[in-house]
């Protein structure tokens, strides 16, 4: 592999960093929980809580998991990974968002 | 079979197999070939025991009335049958056997990239397969190998949270032989050994462990997810809890179609290496076969809806999959025609392993053509739940998967074993299997074009005669299945020795010795060639001709 990077040495200082961020994401998970986003917008509570699920995954998946600092290839695998699950939940909502409020028979 | 006379050498050879003698040094091995012979004994018993299902549903089906058992009975032979072949049998067989055993040969490497990894997967996988014997022992499970919701999680009385356990866990065994393979595929080629000078039996395994690496986590959590609604009342699939049923079908299938091709596709490689041995020629169109695995193994996992024309899958993600199911014929088609064009010409040898590669070629193609009938929106509704779908996958996965298997079996015996396998009861065998298959599964074409549902115990006795048919081809299915399993035993004891190079083929894992040193090679190999690179036969029939002590 062109970038030999597997012995990088992560400073403590973005260990603890990146476990702030995590531990203020859950706090701002928790202070959200009780407020009902609904009467806002109708999906607003789902859209925060994936919001921030997912800025903490990336969290982890990018330090605690190390592959900001590892070879492209590696990088290029944990995308891969993550395309195929957009992949599932992309054909699968599509699916369920063409059920209601579209013709069911063609040519009507 | 090349016929050089074989001299025998005083003094003995050590080979991966003759090392060491323990049990010890059987189950704590960290050598890839012996984890693949572990990896065969396993799902050959799983073959008998999945064959033994198969022959209480033939029996039961000779008669229009379910006079042999139950209905309940029934549902969990044919769902046990399904269970152990799929998960148990056809995903680990060529993965896992001659994947492991070949891969690091091929690749000129001395092992995998990870062995303790590739033990581990074996225990894994014995784990589960004992948790899996536990639900059988228990009764089994009656849902089908699909454990569709709500049946399955809320109303089957049977082992559906054991069978689940236990499938969850095998799964890990099929992800961990996955990543082993891409790791050792991208970091320990030989010298030389660039992508596209790799066999294709190499690129096939690669697509594979793309699927089981990217696939296989979806089956775990989606029977997990059913585990959960079942034991602790979860609304996930189950519409009076709040779930949806056709949500499982989305999940289950997102994983269980590329799995088809987790089992398909290495015994594509198989007879890409069989075929270009055979005819003595490089692979026709090499970059297109290549590159169709992996256009396979992507595409695969973009047609799963059309298992479900006939749920409430809205009609408009129905069409987008059937247009999908029907480009991935396209990667087929190209390997099955660059396969025949590859004969064309070329200096054929009708050795046991040619018969199985042909008689791949005749059943895929029906099997595959088939599917495109399955992948019609309209024809679906006709011919959906009906034998036509278990004719169909029968195609494809006894005549395309064990077909490819078993011929891939006796075109590495020598290399394996060391020793020769009696070639006439070879091609015997593969012809009654060839006839025994196509009796079995030919009338099933019929029968579901007439309407027969499957997974019935009785039917209407207008059926009977295709019924018979079918069993009585099952019953020569059987005698040609069960005629290797003699015939390799005998040549373990028996068998002449073989020849390090019996076909006189081109590739690394007949450069070394047969049965192989533990190290794979005595010394490094350097690849100066493509794949399939018969200018020097000559040299490579010298150089092959070594003797084995």
């Amino acid at each position: 592999m062109a970038e030999h990077t597997e012995h990088h040495i992560v400073p403590i200082k973005v260990y603890i960093g990146v476990f702030l961020a995590l531990m203020v994401f859950t706090a701002l998970t928790v202070a959200v929980a009780k407020y009902d986003l609904e009467h806002i917008w109708g999906p607003l509570n789902i859209i925060v809580a994936l919001t921030v699920a997912v800025i903490k995954a990336t969290l982890v998946v990018l330090y605690f998991m190390h592959v900001r600092y590892s070879s492209k290839l590696t990088q290029v695998i944990v995308v891969a990974g993550i395309f195929w699950l957009i992949i599932m939940l992309a054909f699968t909502l599509a699916d369920y968002a063409a059920r209601s409020g579209w013709p069911t028979q063609l040519g009507q | 079979m090349a016929t050089e006379t074989i001299a025998t050498t005083a003094e003995k050879r050590v080979t991966y197999l003759n090392v060491s003698h323990t049990v010890k040094s059987w189950l704590l091995t960290l050598d890839h070939k012996r984890i693949g012979l572990l990896y065969l004994f396993s799902i050959s018993f799983f073959f008998l025991i999945g064959g033994i299902y198969a022959t209480l549903i033939r029996l039961e089906l000779i008669t229009p009335k379910g006079d042999l058992m139950t209905a309940e009975t029934y549902n969990r032979v044919f769902t046990m049958h399904g269970v152990v072949m799929i998960f148990f049998f056809l995903i680990p067989s060529i993965p896992a056997v001659l994947g492991n055993f070949l891969l690091p040969i091929m690749l000129g490497a001395k092992d995998v990239a990870f062995p303790r990894l590739n033990l581990l997967s074996w225990y894994v996988f014995m784990v589960g397969a004992g948790l899996f014997m536990l639900t059988m022992i228990n009764g089994g499970i009656d849902t089908g190998w699909t454990f569709y919701p709500p049946y399955s999680s809320i109303y089957s009385n049977s082992q559906v949270t054991l069978a689940g356990v236990a499938i969850f866990i095998t799964g890990f065994s099929s992800i961990l032989t996955g990543l082993n393979f891409m790791v050792t595929i991208h970091t320990m080629r030989a010298p030389g050994l660039t992508w596209f000078r790799l066999p294709l039996f190499v690129w096939a395994h690669y697509a594979t462990s793309l699927i089981q690496i990217l696939g296989t986590p979806v089956i775990a959590i989606t029977v997990l997810a059913l585990a959960l609604e079942r034991t602790f009342q979860i609304g996930i699939f189950d519409p009076k809890l709040g779930g949806d049923p056709v949500l499982f079908q989305h999940m289950f299938w997102f994983y269980s179609h590329p799995a088809v091709y987790i089992m398909i596709l290495p015994s594509m490689g198989v007879i890409s290496e069989i075929i270009a041995n055979m005819s003595r020629k490089r692979v026709f169109g090499y970059h297109f076969v290549a590159f169709s695995s992996l256009a396979i193994a992507v595409f695969g996992f973009l047609v799963w809806g059309h298992h479900m024309f006939t749920s409430s899958q809205s009609m408009y993600a129905g069409l987008v999959f059937s247009i999908i199911s029907y480009a991935v014929a396209i990667p087929s088609a190209i390997k099955t025609f660059n396969w025949t064009a590859t004969i064309y010409k070329g200096s054929v040898s009708y050795d046991t392993p040619m018969i199985y590669a042909l008689a791949f070629l005749g059943l895929f193609t029906v099997g595959g053509m088939t599917g495109l009938f399955l992948s019609a929106l309209g024809l679906d509704v006709h011919l959906h739940d009906t034998y036509f779908v278990v004719a169909h996958f029968h195609y494809v996965m006894v005549g395309g998967a064990i077909i490819g298997y078993l011929g891939g079996l006796h075109y590495w015996w020598p290399k394996i074993t060391g020793k020769l396998y009696p070639e006439v009861w070879g091609r015997i065998s593969a012809a009654i299997i060839f006839l025994g298959f196509n009796l079995t599964f030919f009338p099933q074409f019929i029968l579901g074009n007439l309407g027969m549902p499957r997974r019935y115990h009785a039917y209407v006795p207008e059926f009977q005669i295709l019924h018979v048919l079918s069993s009585a081809g099952a019953s020569i299915l059987a005698i040609g299945f069960i005629m290797p399993i003699i015939y390799f035993a005998w040549s373990i004891k028996y068998g002449a020795p073989a020849p390090n190079n019996p076909w006189t083929a081109v590739g690394l894992e007949w450069q070394t010795t047969s049965p192989p040193p533990p190290e794979n090679f005595t010394y490094t190999p350097v690849v100066n060639t493509e794949a399939y690179e018969f200018e020097h036969v000559e040299e490579i029939k010298q150089a092959g001709s070594g003797v084995n002590g």
